[in-house]
């Protein structure tokens, strides 16, 4: 992972706030229709994390963001980004964040770098005179170059994308915070998006990530935070929320000594040993693996291969939300 | 390459630049969109119509007959541009504003631009008032291309001379020029309440149209109240009742109490709907 990892821990381990990126205490919204989409978020994004923000679809994280921005005034509790509060400090504070809400927004009969240009030109903080140079760079980052002259009406989805993107780049950032960023990309481009993430996070720069495809940014987050229904339900560095899971230990070997195996993990004080289709699986709690194999070995059994399955967050994040396919509300 | 160590991209600039730089943008997206454009182009035809149809027909209207200034314009081509703004200015220069107007914060709601805008970012106010700015100058050009194109089709169908007012004194040609640009000065200044109206109503929705369709009803109902006599206590205060008043500038003595009294009653709806605007655009969610 990335080495702003460490620092990031260290901070949140001295329960220091003050150099976190990202800080809401009681973050609220509730509707006019009555609904509370957002209910009580307090999110601490450390200084140099690429922040993971989970939750199904409806969970409110994008509403969570908006509130972020200063787009949507928050019902009840107060939001800090990079130790200004919001949104009094905006006009101070948002040049130094890139933001994708909700998906890209261009106006379709521009073209993208014309589009750019509107932005650019809209920000007091930017220099005209390099304002041409930017946008290249910036197009040619999200790897946009080629169609830079095109009508974005004419932009396929990865392009509107890559578009958006390409915005919120358009100048050095401290904080990016990106909404949905693979939504609609090719595989090729959910990895370079990932790797544009990995890189900005290297430069020294806090990246907040939400999706709703968690396989798509666990990979480069080094702190997660899950939403379910207005409430953040846990957040912490990955490796810590990850291991609020079990760790498994699965066992191969010839199915007729299946059973056998299953007798003497139980026999090791494995509970919840089991045959889990071609292994022998089990929780691991605080047996040493190397005792399983000796005893699996010691017994007779042929050992044909030995794994240790960690818990993914996947896990973590279905036993929290415990969601199926169906939005909550 | 880093991010962070970068150098920032400038230094902050003052907010008046700030607010004319980002003018500049808003006025290149409003008169290079395509749909302006056109409604622009439409709206000069209106008097090389007029013109046209007197020239083929040979046919001087009887006075009074027809719309005001109409049966002048074979005597001189000046009395074109006069002729084509009372012919627009019921129904063809407010749609062109409302839709204008009316589109001003709607449509960047609904293309979703908005919230970028926003967090780029621009204060709120400064943006009200760049749409704003942006929307008045649309209303300018409008009023000036009819103006423009009736003075040369005019000249080039009727030749241009000494102007006879309506009192029937003569003024010479360069003084009826200087009442010309008055007019076509008190017609925008007669635009600007329903810049106001549409712009509050295109804060309130995501709804482009719905916007545009509310602001031409506001004129039309206007108009419509203006016509009743019943009503005639609160005809002076209605959005469209001075809005012919411009022949004023027509008359050898041009009162300027009646020109003023139209100004005003468009200074207050300003005053009143950019207020309203105002305090619904600096307070409310973007959701779009
Ligand atoms: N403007 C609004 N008015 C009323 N309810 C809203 C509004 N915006 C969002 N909601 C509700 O708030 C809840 C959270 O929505 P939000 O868009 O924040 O979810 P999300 O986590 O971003 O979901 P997704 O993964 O689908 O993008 C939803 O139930 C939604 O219906
Ligand atoms: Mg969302």
């Amino acid at each position: 992972m990335s080495g702003a990892e460490g620092d990031a821990g260290d901070a949140e381990g001295a329960g220091d706030a003050e150099g976190a990126a990202v800080r809401t205490r009681g973050l609220t919204k509730r509707f006019r229709s009555g609904q509370v989409g957002v209910d009580g978020v307090d999110l601490l994004v450390p200084r140099g994390a690429v922040y993971g923000f989970l939750g199904p679809n409806g969970s409110g994280k994008t509403t969570t963001i908006r509130m972020l921005l200063g787009l949507v005034s928050p019902t009840a509790g107060s939001v800090e980004l990079l130790g200004t509060a919001m949104p009094g400090g905006g006009a101070e504070v948002l040049p130094r964040v890139g933001a994708l809400v909700e998906g890209p927004a261009f106006h379709p009969y521009l073209s993208g770098e014309a589009n750019l240009r509107r932005l650019d030109a809209a920000d007091p903080t930017s220099a005209p005179g390099s304002r041409t140079r930017r946008i290249g760079a910036a197009l040619e980052r999200v790897g946009l170059t080629a169609a830079a002259g095109k009508r974005y009406r004419q932009y396929s989805l990865g392009m509107k994308q890559r578009l958006g993107l390409a915005a919120a780049l358009l100048r050095p950032r401290d904080l990016l915070l990106l909404d949905e960023p693979t939504n609609g990309l090719d595989p090729q481009g959910t990895r370079e998006v990932r790797a544009l993430v990995r890189e900005v996070a290297d430069a020294g720069a806090t990246v907040l990530v939400s999706s709703h495809l968690l396989s798509e940014i666990e990979q480069v987050c080094s702190h997660v935070g899950i939403m379910s229904r207005g409430t953040l339900l846990a957040q912490g560095p990955r490796e810590e929320i990850a291991d609020e899971g079990t760790t498994e230990v699965r066992v191969m070997t010839r199915p007729d000594q299946r059973a056998h195996a299953v007798r003497v993990l139980s026999g090791l004080g494995l509970d919840g040993a089991r045959a889990d289709g071609e292994v022998v699986a089990a929780p691991l709690g605080s047996v040493a693996v190397e005792k399983v194999a000796q005893a699996v070995v010691g017994d007779g059994i042929d050992l044909l291969g030995l794994e240790v399955r960690r818990p993914t967050l996947e896990d973590v994040f279905v036993r929290l939300t415990g969601e199926g396919f169906d939005v909550a509300r | 390459m880093s991010l962070v160590d970068s150098p920032p991209a400038g230094p902050p600039v003052s907010s008046a630049r700030a607010t004319a730089r980002l003018l500049g943008s808003e006025l290149r997206l409003v008169f290079g969109r395509v749909r302006n454009i056109v409604l622009l182009v439409g709206l000069a035809a209106v008097p090389l119509l007029i013109g046209t149809v007197l020239f083929v027909t040979q046919d001087t209207p009887v006075a009074g007959q027809g719309p005001p200034f109409l049966d002048r314009v074979t005597g001189n081509g000046v009395f074109l541009v006069f002729a084509a703004l009372v012919s627009c200015l019921p129904f063809l220069l407010p749609l062109c504003v409302s839709i204008v107007s009316g589109d001003a914060v709607a449509g960047e709601a609904s293309a979703g631009t908005l919230r970028y805008l926003l967090v780029v970012p621009v204060p709120r106010t400064r943006l009200l008032l760049v749409k704003a700015v942006a929307a008045l100058a649309y209303a300018a050009a409008a009023v000036t291309a009819i103006a423009g194109v009736g003075l040369v089709a005019g000249a080039a169908f009727f030749g241009v001379g000494d102007v006879v007012l309506l009192s029937g004194d003569t003024i010479p040609l360069a003084e009826g020029m200087l009442r010309t640009l008055g007019v076509v000065g008190y017609v925008v200044a007669s635009l600007t309440g329903l810049v106001a109206v549409g712009l509050f109503l295109s804060t309130l929705t995501e709804v482009p149209v719905a916007a545009m369709a509310a602001t031409v009803v506001v004129a039309i109902v206007s108009g419509v109240l203006d016509a009743l006599p019943q009503l005639s206590a609160i005809h002076p205060a209605l959005l469209t009742h001075h809005w012919l008043d411009f022949g004023e500038f027509l008359r050898l003595e041009v009162d300027a109490s009646t020109l003023f009294a139209g100004l005003a009653v468009q200074a207050a709806w300003v005053a009143v709907f950019g207020a309203l605007a105002w305090s619904r655009f600096t307070t409310a969610d973007v959701s779009s």
